[in-house]
């Protein structure tokens, strides 16, 4: 009886918290409808929309093939590239083009260094969340480099439109292939200074070990893909899995979660697939630095005119996100008649109401920012 | 200094107040030096410039500049809000660090209050920053602001035992709670020939005791790695959110003294307060405020330092650090320390 | 225990490491450029703003059908016969008055599509990137050099000279129909005359 009376008084209500879309860290307008009793997380329902600009009716009523791209970009603004080389090699299958060999290494060459760039911002901002300002700043001024790189080839800093059907948009120019050089060669003792003021801070360890642990199981039933499914001991990679473009001709590992410090799959893990993908990346770089051949025209195989067959098809590329699927349907027409875009932060953010139970509030920030999503994506 | 000031102001009421306005200069200059120097260290540290504009050299007046601005900004008052208790916190937080400098030996030639119970009185009155944030986030009727404010007073309450118990192991040594007197025990260099008497050189355990302090000074003054009531990533603000222009100018007051406070109370009780470091070189009262000054700077630029360079614990983590790892080593440090001075 | 001294022995050591390279940072210099002050050289064929050099213009509206947003809007009135517009720099002739150019940049995405298929090259992206407005409206760049009256003058022109055309072709069909008429009733009479 007397512990009914004491229950009663020390009853607390659940409280619902609106997280979003103006929350500091929900990287972007991501809104969570939060319960939770204390600080303990029960509920999370994310609600999404609030960066929908229609890319797929958009792209529809484009009257060119090649008038969608622009609208790619804007898709992931983080990994512009990695969008456009998806898109671009969904209609160049569809025509049956072949592509210049020079063409395809710029592209892999331009799609690593943006999956570089894009961790570079995923790692960041997930410190940021955690409250360490200072990395995010120091992975900037690497990232800034590469957003050099691609503004002397492209003449644009984010949203490129660079890579078109059959070729590319401009050569590229000769400085391009010292200047990746010289920014593999900088970039790796960066990684090292990152690793040791951030990944290997026992602080950052206590906040991100064991937290969010998505198990490999949870994570296939989920479709969940790239570094996601990757942190959680998974070795599925699409650019070895099921190689595009020239990826058969690298050599490289696949970085998985392994549980160093805590359970395989929980945010410390996801966090450091990404930064051992940087190192990757940079494998691959070298490689196709060294492979590429310095003659050829890039704008060869450029067709005048796109002139599609009825068809369609289904290509899915390996974005720093994950698994990014376009499925084209053409029919006689100029324009599409159907793009579909399965995004890669849509389908992995969708774990996140199952991986967030009886987490904190802090351990909440912590999740949401080891899915690295980009709300771009997520509405499209 | 009363006495002088008494002399040359006819009144002895106005030489009062004027007396009683010193640490108000003092916090006033201060703040608005260690706004900008931590935005300073903060661009440095990031490669970056910091402010660079405003006042010319390295942006000195840019601190000035965002007060003008604060102080035009629109007052907004949430309309659900307490409206009293909103209004009354900011200013009961700024009294609050305001009247804990009371007891602070500025200089050999300045204190506020020479009283017998300094200590006492200044974590007495520090309490005040905890129901003053409580209060604030309880008025301000925001449910961020009410998790912040709960962990506030979690956190704060917590951390005011060991920051207590390592103080006390400091005036175990002392054998007084007058700040005054503790500063002029450690007069002189006696220590080895040449290291001054400052109380982190007497007793090899108090070494231990300042790193405890040091702990929970950056919870007290809720700096990262400890943050947790403002959080800007988790929280938005704490209870901070829903306040605006010069009000929460006064919390940025506030929490720029409290860091000033607690520094110099770690100056005083570890670092010989007034003292030179170089004996009778170089000091005097004057010099005493330059040295002691300097010695709560340097504290603070740590405190800087280390902000920007860490991760913020989780709240549960904080709790961890404080129960199971600072109260019971700052309780056996205590009879350490208590050992050591009765066999030496 | 021994587990716990580990993790404390670890907090603190990488504590103190992140400290030392953030205390190396302190002392290195600045990434950043004081911006009025200093400007960084935009490389060759940056895209921040178009421009067209509108004497090379054909009037072609390649430009404008190849823009995914449609910001470009172009007019053209066909020049009369008595005037010579020239060629262009690239020795296209041209042959249409350009009477409105105008370009919506703050519509523009900045795709560069526009720039590839122009015959004559003229319509490039400059590195121009400070041309911030208040006014939206200040932000649509009118490109065309012909002033108002010199547009009314040329549309009047064209009309007049259509009209001149159409009465010459009306004329000529009339001619044409007279022709026709006389020839008819020619053939009527001789017809009557055979029949008589």
């Amino acid at each position: 009886m007397t512990n009914q009376i004491t229950a009663n008084i020390h009853e607390t209500k659940e409280m619902t918290i609106n997280m979003g879309p103006q929350h500091p860290s929900t990287h972007g307008v991501l809104r969570l409808e939060v319960v939770l009793n204390g600080e303990v997380v029960t509920r999370v329902h994310p609600h999404i929309g609030y960066l929908h600009r229609c890319f797929e009716k958009y792209a529809e009523a484009m009257d060119d093939y090649s008038k969608v791209i622009p609208y790619t970009d804007r898709i992931d603004y983080v990994s512009a590239m990695n969008q456009e080389h998806g898109y671009v090699i969904a209609v160049e299958k569809l025509l049956q083009l072949e592509v210049p060999e020079r063409v395809e290494y710029v592209r892999v060459i331009l799609a690593e260094l943006q999956r570089i760039a894009s961790h570079l911002l995923g790692i960041g901002t997930f410190g940021l969340d955690l409250g360490a300002f200072t990395p995010f700043l120091y992975c900037f001024i690497e990232r800034e480099k590469i957003l050099t790189i691609f503004e002397k080839i492209s003449g644009a800093r984010l949203l490129y439109n660079y890579i078109c059907v059959g070729g590319l948009m401009r050569d590229v120019p000769d400085s391009f292939k010292p200047e990746t050089a010289d920014f593999v060669k900088t970039f790796r003792p960066k990684i090292k200074e990152l690793n040791d003021l951030l990944s290997y801070n026992q602080i950052f360890i206590d906040r991100t070990a064991n937290i969010g642990v998505l198990p490999a199981e949870v994570a296939l039933n989920y479709a969940a893909s790239g570094p996601m499914l990757r942190g959680s001991g998974v070795s599925w990679d699409l650019r070895k899995n099921d190689p595009y473009s020239i990826y058969d001709r690298f050599e490289f590992d696949i970085p998985v979660g392994t549980g160093e410090v805590g359970t395989v799959g929980d945010c410390w893990d996801r966090y450091m697939v990404r930064v051992r993908e940087m190192e990757q990346s940079l494998v691959i770089i070298e490689q196709a630095l060294e492979q590429m051949p310095d003659e050829g025209n890039v704008m060869e195989a450029v067709p005048k005119r796109i002139r599609m067959k009825e068809g369609e098809i289904y290509v899915r590329t390996e974005t720093p996100r994950g698994e990014l699927g376009y499925y084209i349907i053409s029919d006689k027409s100029s324009s599409p008649f159907r793009v579909k875009v399965r995004a890669p932060s849509f389908v992995n953010l969708s774990i996140l109401p199952a991986i967030s139970r009886g987490a904190l509030l802090s351990d909440l920030v912590a999740i949401v920012g080891s899915i690295d999503i980009v709300l771009g994506e997520v509405d499209r | 200094m009363l006495e002088f000031l008494e002399n040359i102001i006819p009144s002895s009421p106005v030489a009062l107040v004027v007396f009683a306005l010193f640490p108000m200069v003092i916090i006033i200059v201060y703040a608005l030096f260690a706004i900008w120097l931590e935005r300073k260290v903060a661009g440095f540290i990031q490669d970056r410039l910091g402010p660079m504009r405003t006042g010319g050299f390295h942006g000195w007046a840019q601190t000035i500049a965002d007060m003008l601005k604060l102080i035009q900004k629109e007052d907004i008052i949430p309309k659900d809000a307490s409206s009293f208790l909103f209004k009354l916190a900011p200013f009961m937080i700024f009294t609050a660090s305001y009247a804990a400098f009371a007891v602070i030996p500025f200089s050999s030639g300045y204190i506020g209050s020479n009283i017998n119970i300094g200590v006492f009185y200044l974590l007495a009155i520090t309490s005040f920053l905890t129901i003053s944030i409580i209060m604030a986030s309880w008025a301000s009727n925001n449910k961020w602001s009410l998790v912040g404010g709960m962990r506030t007073a979690a956190q704060m309450v917590s951390y005011e035992v060991p920051t207590i118990v390592t103080v006390l192991s400091v005036l175990i040594v002392a054998g007084s709670m007058n700040l005054m007197t503790i500063t002029e025990m450690q007069t002189g260099n006696d220590i080895m020939g040449f290291l001054p008497n400052w109380f982190i050189f007497q007793n090899p355990f108090l070494i231990v005791a300042f790193a405890i302090f040091a702990i929970s000074m950056l919870a007290e003054s809720h700096r990262v790695p400890f943050d947790l009531p403002e959080s800007e990533s988790e929280l938005v603000a704490g209870y901070q959110t829903e306040y605006s222009g010069m009000r929460w100018g006064m919390f940025m007051l506030a929490e720029y003294a409290d860091m000033l406070l607690l520094s110099l109370l770690g100056a005083t009780l570890f670092f010989g307060g007034w003292n030179s470091p170089f004996g009778t070189f170089m000091s005097g009262p004057i010099w005493g405020f330059g040295w002691f000054m300097l010695k709560g700077m340097l504290l603070v630029f740590v405190m800087m330092w280390i902000r920007w360079t860490l991760p913020r614990y989780r709240v549960d983590q904080l709790m961890h650090i404080c129960w199971s790892i600072l109260i019971p080593l700052s309780f056996v440090n205590f009879v350490l320390v208590a050992l050591w001075e009765m066999i030496f | 225990m021994q587990k716990q001294l580990k993790e404390g022995y670890q907090t603190f050591k990488s504590i103190f490491i992140g400290m030392a390279i953030t205390l190396r940072h302190l002392f290195q210099p600045s990434v950043t450029i004081q911006y009025p002050d200093v400007r960084v050289e935009l490389p060759p064929g940056v895209r921040s703003k178009l421009y067209v050099n509108i004497d090379d213009c054909i009037g072609c509206l390649l430009c404008a059908r190849a823009c995914p947003v449609n910001c470009i809007d172009i007019e053209t009135v066909k020049a009369t016969s008595d005037v010579d517009l020239g060629k262009t720099s690239t020795g296209n002739p041209k042959r249409l008055w350009v009477t409105q150019f105008d370009i919506d940049m703050s519509k523009c995405m900045y795709c560069d599509l526009c720039v590839y298929p122009c015959p004559t090259n003229c319509i490039y992206m400059v590195p121009e990137y400070e041309y911030s407005e208040f006014d939206r409206k200040n932000l649509i760049f009118e490109f065309s050099n012909l002033s108002p009256e010199k547009v009314t003058e040329v549309k009047d022109k064209l009309e007049k000279e259509n009209e001149e055309k159409n009465r010459q072709k009306e004329l000529a069909q009339q001619k044409k129909d007279q022709e026709k008429k006389d020839q008819e009733t020619d053939t009527d009479t001789d017809a009557g005359k055979a029949g008589e």
